[in-house]
C-alpha cells in the first residue's frame, strides 16, 4: 500500500488488490490467457463457422481485431438457417498517424483484396479494415507485417495508439514531438510474444521449468493488463486537433520558440458514458503540472501502473481512469503519481489554443515543402462517382516523396512535397485534381468540420445510424446555414451512433449520440476547441425536432454573435444551455 | 381375418383381430413387413427370399435375379415371386450382388428384373454380377428358360440398356426366352405388373400348378423390414398414397437457402402431412408431380401454331392441348424416343443423325441444353396433327426429392431441400420443370400432389451403436438432415461424421446453424467441409475424405457404414476414388483388392448410394 493510498484512505475493494473470482469475468478471461494466446489458434482453424471460439474475441481486441457481423444481414440470415455473416475490423497502430506511401500502398491492397474495399481513417489518427473473413486474418496481419506495420494494442485493455498533432508545417517542434510520441507508444506496448505466434508464425515463447508456468511477459501490465482501454496524446498549441483533454493522459507541448522544453500533463480525459447510468459521465482532463520533453516516457508509465492498480476492475463501465480520479480524487492521484516518480511535477506552463481543426488544402513547411490537408468524409477513403479518392490516393502513393498524415478528424495530409520534380507540388497537384480529391475538399466548412463514428452496418454497439446518414443531416444543415447567411462559419458537429462518443461527441459545439434508429440525443455549448465539454440539450429526438430546434438558434446566433464569437460559446450566452463545468454535473443538466 | 384365425389358435386369432382393428394403414403397412421379416428369418441363403409355399409341387422352380441401385427392381422382383408362389411355384427373389453365379447352370426358369443406372451401366451392386454374365467365364444355358423385364427412364440415351444387355446376353448363351422383354420407363409399375400377369399366364402353361395356397395371401413376401416394402398396389397393406394416388401436401414454408451473393438458388420446402398418411423412413424420397410453366407451353403452341384448345387424348383421357401440354407432358426434358418420332415426321436428317450410335455425347450435350420447343423451332414441321404430336411425347414425370426430415422427429411434416434448376443456354432460359414449379409456382399454403419413393439401398445400420459416415455435396446433404435428426430422436448411440461440400462457405452452406447444433449436442461427431471456390485452389468432399484417410480408415474397421448422397457425375466416382485410395493407403490393400474391400462393403450395405 503506497503512502499516498494511506494518507488519502482509499478504498481498495473494486481494484487489482483484490482475487480475481471477485472481479468482472474479463478479468479471469485475460488471467487465464497465458498472456494473450487464449485458443485464438484454434479458433482460426474451426471451418464449421467463420467467428472466433469461446472467449477469443474478448483476446483478438489486444491483437488490434475484432469480431463483427454485417448486421444489415442478421435478420435474412437467421432465416436461411445461417450463422450471422461474421467479419473481423482490424485497426492498426500508427503512432501520431504517420505513415510511409510504401505501406500506403500496401494497406490499399489489403483493402482491395482482403477487406471490403474501403479504407476507414480513425478519429485516433489510425487505419481500419473492414469486412475481412476468419480465414483471410492471417494474411491480412502478415501483409502488414510485410509492410512494418503491426496492430499490437490497438484495441483492448491497454494503451492504445498514442496521437499527435498533424502539423508538419510547424516542423521543428513536430520533429521532436514525433519520436517522443513514438517512443512512449513503443515503451507501453504489450510484450507478450502471443501476436508472433498467432499471426506470424513465431517460435513459441520458452516455457521455464515449472510445467507449463508461463513466464512472465507483462513486466508493465502483468497478467491481466489494465482495467480498461488507455489513451494518450500529444498537442502542440494553438490546435488541440488531438482533443487532448479526452485523452487518459493528454500531453500539451510547450515550445520555447522552435525548441520543445516539455509539456503540461492533463489526465482523466474520456467521453465514454451509458444513457441513463448517471454515474458515468463525459469528462476533460485536468492540467496537473509540466514535464520535460525527456521525462513523458516515465510519467506516462507511471500514470499507467496507477490506472492499472487502482482502476475498477469489478464495474467495466466506470473502470477508465476519469472515475479513478473522480473516485480517490485529484490530490490521492498526483500525490500517488509523484511518489512512483520519485519526483514531482513543475507547475504548468502557459499555453494557448486555437482551434482543433485541420487546416485543409495546401501549406508550406520551413523547409520549403508543402503539404495538401484533404477532406475524407468520416473517414471513408473510396471511390465515389464525384470522386476516386481511393485510387487518386494509390496514384499517388506511388509517386510521392514525402509521407502521409491521418489527422484525429479523420482526415488526410500528404505531408512534405517537394517543390520540385517527380512527385513533386505538380505531379500531385494534378492528380488530386483529376481525382475529384481537390474538388471534395473543397466542402463548406460545417461539413469539413464535422465527424461521424463507423457504426452501421459494422458497429456491434450501434444503435442509430451515424457515417451513412450523417452526410444527408450535413446537407440539411448546409441549407440551414445558407438561409441564414452562415455558410462561410465553422461549426464542430459531430455524431456517433451511440453513447460510447467514438466521435467525440461531447466536446462538439453540437453533438448527436444515437439512442435507437432515427433517434438521437442532442449536445450543445461545446468548445471550439474541446475546451469545454458540450451540455445535454434534447433526448431521444427524430431530425424533424434536432432541426427545428437548430433552426432559430444558428438565426439568433446569425444576427447576435458578437465579432468572432463561436457558436458553442454563444449558445451558452443566449442561454440555451448552461456550460457543464465538470464531468461529474454532466448529467445534472440532462432535460428531463 | 378367416384365414389367419383358420392358421392361429382361438386366442391368437382374438389378440390379432383386437390389434388389428386399431392399426392405422401405414402401421399395417409396417406391420405386414415386420411379419414378413420375422418369417424371412427362417429364409434359406443369405438375401435370397424364399416364398416357400405349402403344397407346392418342387418343379418347375423360378429364380427371380434382380438388378436395383434405388430398389425398383426389387419391388418388383418381390412382386414376381410372391404372385408365383402364391401360384404354388417354387419361386426366389435374388439380389443379383448376393447370387453365386456358378448357381446360374442350375437355375431351370430365369426371371431377370434390370434396372439401368450411371450412363447405361448396371445397377453398381449387380456390376460383378454384370462382369461375370457379359464376360467369358459365363455358361452355356442350354435348357435354361428366361424373359427379362427392364426399368429405366426413357429421357437417358441408354435407355434399359442393363436389361437389353442381359436379354441379348442369356440368348447368346443358349437360353430359351419365353417372353418378349418389356422395357419400362419411370412409371414402371403398370407395364411391370402387366408383364408379370403375362409370365405367369406362360409359366402356367409350361406346368400347370396345384391349387394356390390360400395362407400366403395378405402377406408381403421376402421383405426384410418396413422400409424396403416394395411399393406395389397388388400386396395388401400397400400404402393409401402411391404415384398413382398421389397426397396433396399442403406447402408451410419456403426459404431460400443460398445467401444473397450466392450464384446458386437451393431452397428449403416444409410440407404438410398428417400424421401416419404417409410412412417414410431416413434415405427415402419424395415423388412430385410438377406442371409446366405456362410459357414453356405456350412455346410449344406457338411453335406448332396451333390455338391449345385442340382435343387430344393423352393415356386414355381427353383434354384441350394447352392442358394437356401443362399438365401432362414432358416439355423441359427430350427422350432419344421422342427425338426420333419427330425426327421421321419432320424427315430432318440432323436430328436422324445425332440419333446414331457414334453421336452418343453429342446427342447428350444436344438433350442437355434444348427442350421441345426449341427441336419445334430448329425443325419446323407444317401441320403436325396434334394428336400425333401429343404421342410422340412421353408423359409428364414426378421427380424425385431426397427427404430432408424424419418422421420421428417431424411425424407431421416433411422437408426437402432443392437446388433450382435455372441456367440459360444460347441465351435461351432453361429451367426445370419441378424444381421451379415448387421453387416460385406455388406458394406457401397451396398444395402438391406427393408420393413417397422408398429407397431401401440407402437406410441408416440396423444397429444404432454402429458409426455412420455421411458424404454429401449440395443437395446431397438432404437426407443427412433426415439421418441426424432421426438417430438424435432414437438416441442413437453410434458416431456420426459428416463431410459437405459446396462452393463457398458464406454464401452455400446449407443449414449451417443445424449443424452447428448438431455439433454443441453431441450428435454429430464431427464435421468436415469443402468449399470449392473460397481459395485459388478447387477442393471437394474427396479432397477431404483423402486428407482424413487416417481417421477414415479407423472408423471403418469399426464398423462404420458409409453414405454417399448428390451429383452422380463428379462427385460419386470421385469419392469412390478417394475411398479406393483410402483402403489401400491405410489398409496397404492392392488395388484389386481394395476394389473388393468395396465391393465387400457394399454387400454388407456398409456402403450405399444415393446419386442423381
Ligand atoms: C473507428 C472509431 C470511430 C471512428 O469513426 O473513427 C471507433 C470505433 C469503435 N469504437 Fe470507439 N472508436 C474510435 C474512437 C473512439 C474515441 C475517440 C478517441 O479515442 O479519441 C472514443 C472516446 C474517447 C474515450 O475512449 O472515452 C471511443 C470510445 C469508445 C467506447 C467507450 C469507451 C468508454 O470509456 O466508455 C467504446 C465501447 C467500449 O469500450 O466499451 C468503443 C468501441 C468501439 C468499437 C470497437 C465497438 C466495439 O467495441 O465493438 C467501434 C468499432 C466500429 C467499427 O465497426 O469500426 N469506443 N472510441 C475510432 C477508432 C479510434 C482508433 O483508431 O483507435
Ligand atoms: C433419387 C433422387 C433423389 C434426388 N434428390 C434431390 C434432392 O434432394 N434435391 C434436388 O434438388 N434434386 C434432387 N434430385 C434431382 C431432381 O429429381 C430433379 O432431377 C432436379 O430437380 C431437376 O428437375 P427439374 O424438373 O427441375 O428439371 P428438368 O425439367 O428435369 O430439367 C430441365 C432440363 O435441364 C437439364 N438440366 C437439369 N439440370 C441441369 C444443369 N445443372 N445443367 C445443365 N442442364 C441441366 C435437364 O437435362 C433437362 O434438359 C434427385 C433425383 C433422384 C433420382
Ligand atoms: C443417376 C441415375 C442414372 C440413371 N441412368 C439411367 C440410364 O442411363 N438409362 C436408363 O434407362 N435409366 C437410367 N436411370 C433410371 C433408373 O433406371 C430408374 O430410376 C429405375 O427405376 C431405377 O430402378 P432401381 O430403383 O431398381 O435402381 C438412372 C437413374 C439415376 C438415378
Ligand atoms: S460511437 Fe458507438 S456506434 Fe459509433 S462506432 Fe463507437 S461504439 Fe460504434
Amino acid at each position: 500500500m503506497s503512502e499516498s493510498s494511506r494518507k488519502h484512505e482509499i478504498d481498495r475493494s473494486q481494484d487489482l488488490s483484490q482475487p480475481v473470482e471477485k472481479l468482472h469475468p474479463n478479468e479471469k478471461i485475460k488471467a487465464e490467457s497465458d498472456y494473450l494466446r487464449g485458443t485464438i489458434t484454434k479458433s482460426l482453424d474451426d471451418p464449421i463457422t467463420g467467428a472466433l471460439v469461446g472467449n477469443d474475441h474478448e483476446l483478438t481486441k489486444f491483437h488490434g481485431i475484432y469480431q463483427q457481423d454485417d448486421r444489415d444481414l442478421r435478420d435474412e440470415r437467421r432465416r436461411k438457417k445461417l450463422e450471422p455473416a461474421y467479419e473481423f475490423m482490424i485497426r492498426v497502430r500508427l503512432a501520431g498517424g504517420v505513415c510511409q506511401p510504401t505501406q500506403w500502398s500496401k494497406l490499399d491492397e489489403i483493402a482491395r483484396t482482403l477487406a471490403n474495399g474501403t479504407l476507414r481513417l480513425t478519429t485516433r489518427q489510425t487505419f481500419q479494415f473492414h469486412g475481412i473473413l476468419k480465414r483471410d486474418l492471417k494474411p491480412t496481419m502478415q501483409g502488414l507485417h510485410e509492410s512494418l506495420l503491426d496492430t499490437i494494442a490497438a484495441c483492448g485493455d491497454d494503451n492504445r495508439g498514442v496521437m499527435a498533432t498533424s502539423l508538419p508545417e510547424l516542423d521543428a517542434v513536430h520533429e521532436q514531438l514525433f519520436p517522443i510520441a513514438k517512443a512512449v507508444s513503443d515503451h507501453l506496448l504489450p510484450r507478450s510474444r502471443a501476436y508472433h505466434e498467432i499471426w506470424l508464425d513465431g517460435e513459441p515463447i520458452h516455457r521455464s521449468a515449472k510445467q507449463g508456468e508461463p513466464v512472465d511477459e507483462e513486466p508493465i501490465y502483468g497478467r491481466t493488463y489494465l482495467p480498461r482501454k488507455f489513451k494518450i496524446g500529444f498537442a502542440v498549441p494553438p490546435v488541440n486537433d488531438v482533443d487532448v483533454f479526452t485523452q487518459d493522459i493528454g500531453f500539451i507541448a510547450i515550445a520555447d520558440g522552435d525548441e520543445l522544453v516539455g509539456f503540461n500533463v492533463a489526465v482523466g480525459g474520456g467521453m465514454g458514458r451509458t444513457d441513463n447510468e448517471d454515474e458515468t459521465y463525459p469528462r476533460l482532463g485536468d492540467v496537473i503540472g509540466f514535464c520535460a520533453a525527456d521525462q513523458a516516457v516515465e510519467v506516462a508509465e507511471k500514470i499507467v501502473t496507477i490506472q492499472r492498480d487502482f482502476g475498477n476492475r469489478v464495474d467495466r463501465k466506470v473502470a477508465r481512469m476519469k472515475y479513478t480520479i473522480d473516485r480517490h480524487g485529484l490530490p490521492w492521484f498526483v500525490d500517488e503519481l509523484h511518489e512512483r516518480l520519485g519526483w514531482e511535477l513543475g507547475p504548468a506552463r502557459p499555453y494557448h489554443f486555437e482551434t482543433s481543426q485541420d487546416r485543409f488544402g495546401w501549406s508550406r513547411n520551413q523547409d520549403g515543402s508543402w503539404n495538401y490537408a484533404l477532406f475524407v468524409e468520416n473517414g471513408r477513403v473510396k471511390d465515389t462517382d464525384q470522386a476516386t479518392l481511393m485510387t487518386g490516393l494509390k496514384e499517388i502513393a506511388e509517386i510521392h516523396h514525402g509521407d502521409f498524415r491521418v489527422t484525429a478528424n479523420q482526415n488526410l495530409i500528404v505531408a512534405r512535397i517537394p517543390e520540385e520534380g517527380p512527385g513533386g507540388k505538380t505531379d500531385i497537384e494534378a492528380l488530386l485534381r483529376s481525382h475529384g480529391i481537390a474538388a471534395a475538399t473543397d466542402r463548406s466548412n460545417v461539413r469539413r468540420h464535422s465527424m461521424a463514428c463507423v457504426a452501421f452496418p459494422t458497429c456491434p454497439l450501434a444503435m442509430a445510424e451515424s457515417e451513412r446518414y450523417f452526410p444527408h443531416f450535413m446537407t440539411k444543415v448546409e441549407e440551414l446555414l445558407e438561409e441564414t447567411g452562415l455558410q462561410d462559419t465553422p461549426i464542430v458537429m459531430r455524431m456517433t451512433g451511440c453513447n460510447n462518443g467514438c466521435a467525440r461527441p461531447y466536446v462538439a459545439e453540437v453533438g448527436f449520440s444515437g439512442r435507437a434508429p432515427g433517434k438521437y440525443n442532442m449536445y450543445v455549448g461545446g468548445g471550439f476547441h474541446g475546451e469545454r465539454l458540450a451540455t445535454p440539450y434534447l433526448e431521444n429526438v427524430g431530425e424533424d425536432t434536432i432541426l427545428e430546434h437548430l433552426r432559430p438558434m444558428l438565426e439568433k446566433y446569425a444576427a447576435e454573435r458578437d465579432e468572432g464569437e463561436r457558436f458553442g460559446d454563444f449558445a451558452i450566452r443566449a442561454g440555451y444551455v448552461a456550460p457543464v463545468l465538470e464531468g461529474k454535473q454532466f448529467n445534472d443538466h440532462r432535460p428531463r | 381375418m378367416a384365414q389367419v384365425a383358420g392358421l392361429l389358435d382361438e386366442a391368437q386369432a382374438q389378440q390379432v383381430e383386437a390389434l388389428l382393428g386399431t392399426l392405422s394403414p401405414a402401421q399395417a403397412l409396417w406391420l405386414s413387413g415386420y411379419l414378413a421379416a420375422v418369417g424371412q428369418g427362417m429364409a434359406v441363403a443369405p438375401g435370397a427370399t424364399a416364398m416357400a409355399s405349402p403344397g407346392a409341387t418342387a418343379k418347375p422352380s423360378l429364380t427371380v435375379l434382380y438388378a436395383t441401385e434405388t430398389g425398383n427392381a426389387e419391388g418388383v422382383a418381390l412382386q414376381l415371386a410372391a404372385a408365383a408362389s402364391s401360384k404354388g411355384m417354387e419361386a426366389k427373389a435374388v439380389d443379383m450382388a448376393d447370387y453365386r453365379p456358378k448357381n446360374l447352370r442350375k437355375e431351370s426358369i430365369l426371371a431377370v428384373v434390370a434396372a439401368t443406372h450411371g450412363e447405361g451401366d448396371p445397377p453398381d451392386p449387380a456390376a460383378g454380377f454384370f462382369e461375370y454374365l457379359l464376360g467369358r467365364k459365363a455358361p452355356k444355358l442350354v435348357g435354361t428358360k428366361f424373359a427379362v423385364v427392364s426399368l429405366g427412364d426413357s429421357s437417358y440415351v441408354e435407355f434399359c440398356k442393363a436389361g437389353r444387355d442381359v436379354d441379348a446376353r442369356l440368348e447368346e448363351l443358349g437360353a430359351e426366352r419365353i417372353l418378349d422383354r418389356v422395357d419400362c420407363d419411370v412409371d414402371y409399375d403398370e407395364p411391370a405388373e402387366a408383364w408379370i400377369e403375362e409370365l405367369l399366364a406362360a409359366l402356367e402353361e409350361l406346368a400347370p400348378a396345384p391349387e394356390a395356397s390360400a395362407q400366403s395371401d395378405g402377406v408381403v413376401p421376402g421383405a426384410v423390414g418396413p422400409a424396403t416394402l416394395p411399393a406395389l398396389g397388388a400386396a395388401a397393406g400397400a400404402p393409401e398414397y402411391s404415384r398413382k394416388n398421389p397426397y396433396r401436401a399442403e406447402i408451410l414454408d419456403a426459404v431460400v437457402l443460398s445467401g444473397r451473393d450466392s450464384d446458386k438458388e437451393t431452397i428449403h420446402l416444409e410440407l404438410s402431412v398428417e400424421e401416419d398418411a404417409l410412412a417414410f423412413e431416413p434415405g427415402d424420397s419424395l415423388g412430385v408431380m410438377p406442371e409446366n410453366e405456362d410459357a414453356v407451353a405456350e412455346a410449344v403452341l406457338a411453335a406448332l401454331n396451333l390455338s391449345g384448345s385442340e382435343p387430344v387424348t393423352v393415356h386414355g383421357d381427353e383434354h384441350p392441348l394447352a392442358d394437356a401440354l401443362k399438365h401432362e407432358l414432358e416439355l423441359t426434358r427430350l427422350t432419344p424416343a421422342f427425338l426420333a418420332k419427330y425426327a421421321e415426321a419432320a424427315a430432318a436428317e440432323e436430328l436422324r443423325a445425332l440419333l446414331s450410335a457414334e453421336r452418343r455425347d453429342d446427342l447428350n450435350e444436344f438433350m442437355a441444353c434444348n427442350q421441345v420447343s426449341d427441336v419445334l423451332r430448329g425443325y419446323p414441321l407444317e401441320g403436325l396433327e396434334p394428336q400425333a404430336f401429343v404421342d410422340m411425347l412421353r408423359k409428364l414425370q414426378p421427380r424425385l426429392y431426397s427427404i430432408a426430415s424424419s418422421q420421428k422427429w417431424m411425424p407431421d411434416q416433411i422437408d426437402l431441400t432443392i437446388a433450382v434448376t435455372r441456367f440459360t443456354r444460347d441465351r435461351k432460359p432453361r429451367n426445370g420443370v419441378a424444381s421451379t414449379y415448387l421453387a416460385e409456382r406455388k406458394e406457401p399454403g397451396e398444395v402438391v400432389e406427393v408420393y413417397i419413393d422408398r429407397n431401401k439401398a440407402f437406410k441408416l445400420p440396423e444397429d444404432p451403436a454402429a458409426p455412420v459416415i455421411m458424404i454429401g455435396a449440395g443437395t446431397g446433404v438432404a437426407p443427412f438432415r433426415a439421418f441426424l435428426q432421426e438417430r438424435a430422436e432414437t438416441g442413437a448411440t453410434g458416431r456420426n461424421w459428416l463431410f459437405f461440400g459446396e462452393r463457398r462457405f458464406r454464401e452455400d452452406f446449407l443449414y449451417q446453424t443445424e449443424w452447428q447444433r448438431f455439433l454443441r449436442d453431441g450428435v454429430l461427431t464431427r464435421m468436415d467441409v469443402a468449399f470449392s471456390r473460397d481459395q485459388s485452389r478447387k477442393v471437394y468432399v474427396q479432397d477431404r475424405a483423402r486428407e482424413r484417410r487416417k481417421e477414415l480408415w479407423e472408423w471403418l474397421e469399426e464398423g462404420a457404414c458409409i453414405y454417399v448422397c448428390g451429383d452422380a457425375d463428379g462427385m460419386a466416382p470421385g469419392v469412390e476414388a478417394a475411398l479406393h485410395d483410402v483402403v489401400v493407403q491405410e489398409g496397404d490393400y492392392s488395388s484389386e483388392d481394395a476394389g473388393e474391400y468395396l465391393r465387400q462393403l457394399r454387400h454388407d450395405r456398409r456402403y450405399q448410394k444415393d446419386v442423381y
